[in-house]
């Protein structure tokens, strides 16, 4: 077997192991540690998987995330111990388990010789009509001579446009690909993403402030 | 919590310096190397933390107050949108007018490093404005000692 898949199937029963204990262990900082090893775990996948914006995102976004929430947990401690007694039932524990062991084994067991069955990547999705159509520069068409010479598939279109100008496209001059997608190609998306996290922002200052939380407080007739 | 031991606060004072140098590297050379804004602005608000951390929470009132993060996180934001909006001179939003340059060079690839730069400070601001509502607000309202993590 594929050593690279053999190290994903062992990270993927650690980061299990990790989420079972996050969630049934009855020390809330043993949790919140358990949470930070899983992601952890996931960081290392996409290193392995060949995308290492995404790992080195997920690592310093976990580091973050882990100190945060251990200092909560830890200033909190003596209030609050476990509210949630409930046990997720064993039987039903063995069974998930059970489907998802049945799963992994039956794709690996009707694998081919080229791995397992997914699509391998770079393989085309769209036809060439609309890869023609994504690649042109905006407002214009497609180039007459353009689709003989297209790469198969939008994601090898935009690896051959994306560095230099050919073929009408104008090329983004990143030689980090990721980039060259994230902020010109796809802009729109950056944009919504980071619309997301003002959003997200201003919801955690609403809910954490004390300002209006104080005043508010202070009168009584509006209780 | 008036920050931690002496030995936590020297470190800090050694380190914290790096880590915004490596923030700063991230950000700006996200087009070149992988990272990003996104990375490098979590990167920027994780030493911010580590110095509120050290150093304790009157300090987070003095210098790093959450106003300032508010106000870095709109101004990040409202950069970003002017990146966008002089697309307009092009024809199309975000259109990428500035020189795509030397493929691998820092000043290269138009308005992608801009973008980064305005994602970064946008992040970072906004990060770490929440780690301060969440590690100093609620203490501030509590009325104080609420069990301490002494380094």
């Amino acid at each position: 077997m594929d050593p690279v898949l053999l190290l994903l199937l062992v990270l993927l029963g650690f980061m299990l192991a990790g989420s079972l204990i996050a969630v049934e262990t009855r020390d809330l900082l043993s949790s919140v540690i358990c949470v930070g090893a899983v992601g952890f775990g996931t960081s290392l996948v996409f290193l392995l998987l060949g995308a290492p914006d995404l790992a080195l995102t997920q690592v310093v976004v976990e580091i973050l995330v882990l100190v945060v929430l251990v200092r909560v947990v830890i200033t909190r401690r003596d209030e609050t111990r476990v509210t949630s007694r409930a046990t997720l039932p064993v039987g039903l524990v063995l069974l998930a388990l059970g489907v998802m062991a049945a799963v992994v084994f039956g794709m690996l067991a009707t694998a081919g010789d080229e791995g397992l069955k997914m699509r391998p990547f770079g393989d085309p999705l769209l036809n060439e009509q609309a890869e023609a159509a994504v690649m042109a520069p905006a407002g214009e068409t497609a180039p007459e001579g353009a689709l003989a010479q297209m790469p198969k598939s939008v994601g090898g279109a935009f690896l051959a446009h994306g560095l230099t100008e050919s073929q009408g496209s104008r090329g983004t001059g990143a030689a980090n690909y990721v980039m060259g997608i994230l902020l010109d190609y796809r802009a729109y998306d950056t944009l919504g993403e980071a619309t997301v996290i003002f959003v997200a922002v201003l919801g955690a200052y609403a809910i954490l402030r004390k300002v209006g939380r104080s005043r508010h407080a202070g009168n009584e007739s509006d209780r | 919590m008036q920050g931690m031991s002496p030995i936590v606060k020297n470190m800090t004072r050694l380190v914290a310096g790096f880590i915004a140098l490596f923030g700063i590297y991230i950000v700006l050379y996200g087009h070149v190397t992988p990272g990003g804004g996104f990375a490098g602005g979590v990167i920027l608000a994780g030493g911010l933390a580590l110095v509120v951390l050290a150093f304790g929470e009157e300090f987070a009132r003095k210098a790093l107050t959450h106003e300032a993060a508010r106000t870095a996180d709109s101004i990040g934001a409202v950069l970003f949108l002017l990146i966008a909006l002089l697309g307009y001179a092009g024809g199309v939003f975000f259109t990428n007018l500035l020189p795509a340059g030397e493929v691998g060079k820092l000043f290269s690839a138009g308005i992608i490093a801009p973008c980064n730069v305005a994602i970064g400070i946008k992040v970072g601001a906004g990060l770490f404005g929440v780690f301060v509502a969440l590690a100093v607000f609620r203490r501030a309202g509590a009325g104080g000692q609420t069990g301490k993590i002494e380094g």
